[in-house]
């Protein structure tokens, strides 16, 4: 397209005047005004409470997961955030417990049983039933070994020494009670259980 | 779902239309920031992450419990530590969360160019919408507290946003409720002064007798408000402003000089109407034509 001067200072002129326009204001009256803030992301997730894995402060958290348990939706959590009924934290969590959604994802997060055999040099997954007959064996042959019945003045008292326990902290009085009950029966004092604090 | 109607916004960057008026008995949120209470364990900045889905690439250790070094498009709030020794030769570790103060009288949102990439709610949150961000940067050299950061990946800007869409449903913000020592609390913004009194009355009766309310009214008051144990002097917590004030280019250039060059456009366009209507277009005259060749001819004559 040849343009003469004439003609590029005309169009220039046009354009000129056309941004000018705009300039004014014409520009973004016909513009929708309404901006979204980001949508609520846990209108419809399915809220779960419970108990922050870290310490024995035992903080109630609210677990929120995507879908709302129908059969063919997988569950997958998206989000958590302290419970504000709890009494222990009202709400509130500590850098690692708001950071927990992290933990639950992380890909070197435990998921299974993992099992190294004597001599072994590596960790291999195994199952549950084979850890727990494992341990339960393992308990076994360790107690017959190594319980004391009596003391040197010969009083009665029924003790394992050789073998500790540890608890989580996660656990509620019923649970702290059961685990108390079991442990105890079988003479173990080397216990303890985080809630302790 | 959640979209704020166009009732609810007080203002938006680079408009001239007047924002809708119906709705003006909206409450004011605040968030109150009681650095004396913090003890930096920097709950608020993971809830934050969490929440807003952010996670900040791992980077090295600078010597410091702040942690990143600075904010970023992806960091929106951070802890800022510092060491002040104090007249009576003992230490202080001042501990400030830092992020967008949400002011009343926004710096970033007067600078921006882009039609409607910040706006104001009637309830005092100033958001960034991302789509219509352009990524020029004014909005940074518009704010007096250096919140704002460009993103090198999408260039468009990011900072704190009050968690709108938390407020917008009724909520507190990520960082208010992850606090476990209460030192951040959320409310609404006369709430959240009375509290700020009574935490101020209560730290003067122990020594801290400059103790006061950080609400800088040179930026019309803000809605992210601190409680400092040394209010007389902001600038020992990381720098906070002393005196923050939109810069005076800012002001200059969208207060005065904006209208000045519009109406120096709007004159020259009408001078030109008129002097085309009096004058008419500037013609050549046949006499003009003939006297130009024959300079033209000249000119090769003398070659």
């Amino acid at each position: 397209m040849a343009l003469t001067r004439r003609e590029f200072i005309k169009f220039t002129g046009l354009g000129l005047a056309a941004s000018s326009l705009g300039m004014l204001g014409f520009g973004a009256a016909g513009e929708a005004q309404a901006a979204a803030v980001r949508p609520f992301k846990l209108t419809h997730a399915t809220e779960t409470r419970n108990t922050c894995t870290y310490c024995s402060v035992a903080c109630g958290i609210l677990i929120y997961s995507m879908g709302d348990r129908a059969k063919n939706a997988l569950s997958n959590i998206i989000h958590i955030e302290g419970d504000p009924d709890h009494p222990v934290n009202r709400g509130t969590l500590c850098p690692k417990g708001s950071a927990l959604l992290d933990v639950v994802h992380a890909p070197t997060r435990l998921k299974a049983p993992r099992y190294r055999k004597p001599g072994g040099t590596e960790f291999e997954e195994v199952s549950w039933d084979f850890a727990l007959d494992r341990i339960a064996r393992l308990m076994k042959d360790d107690r017959d070994k190594n319980f004391i019945a009596k003391n040197a003045a010969g009083t009665t008292v029924n003790r394992w020494t050789s073998v500790g326990m540890l608890a989580a902290s996660a656990s509620s009085s019923e649970t702290s009670y059961l685990t108390w009950k079991v442990v105890r029966s079988l003479g173990m004092v080397v216990f303890d259980n985080q809630a302790r604090v | 779902m959640s979209d704020l109607q166009s009732q609810d916004y007080v203002r938006r960057s680079a408009s001239t239309m007047t924002p809708p008026q119906a709705r003006n008995h909206e409450d004011q949120v605040a968030k109150l920031i009681d650095v004396t209470r913090c003890i930096g364990c920097k709950a608020c900045q993971s809830a934050c992450m969490e929440w807003n889905d952010l996670r900040q690439d791992i980077g090295h250790f600078e010597g410091s419990y702040q942690n990143p070094d600075d904010l970023s498009p992806d960091v929106w709030t951070l802890m800022k530590f510092a060491e002040y020794e104090n007249e009576q030769g003992n230490l202080e570790w001042l501990i400030r969360k830092d992020g967008c103060m949400h002011c009343e009288d926004p710096g970033c949102l007067k600078a921006c160019p882009a039609p409607g990439a910040i706006v104001q709610y009637a309830n005092g949150i100033v958001d960034f919408i991302s789509d219509k961000c352009i990524g020029c940067g004014y909005c940074v050299k518009g704010c007096p507290f250096d919140i704002p950061r460009i993103s090198k990946k999408d260039h468009k800007s990011y900072k704190c946003t009050l968690c709108s869409d938390r407020v917008s449903v009724g909520l507190e913000p990520a960082c208010v409720k992850a606090c476990p020592t209460g030192a951040i609390m959320f409310g609404s913004k006369t709430d959240m002064k009375d509290w700020a009194q009574e935490r101020i009355v209560d730290l003067k009766s122990r020594g801290f007798e400059k103790a006061g309310l950080y609400d800088p009214q040179e930026v019309g008051g803000t809605h992210v408000m601190y409680v400092l144990h040394h209010a007389d002097k902001p600038s020992l917590y990381s720098g906070l402003p002393d005196n923050p004030r939109i810069s005076p280019m800012v002001t200059a250039w969208k207060g005065i000089i904006k209208p000045i060059a519009l109406f120096g456009v709007a004159l020259a366009a009408l001078a030109g109407f008129f002097h085309w209507i009096t004058e008419g277009p500037n013609e050549v005259t046949e006499e003009d034509e003939a006297a130009g060749e024959r300079v033209l001819d000249d000119a090769e004559k003398t070659l």
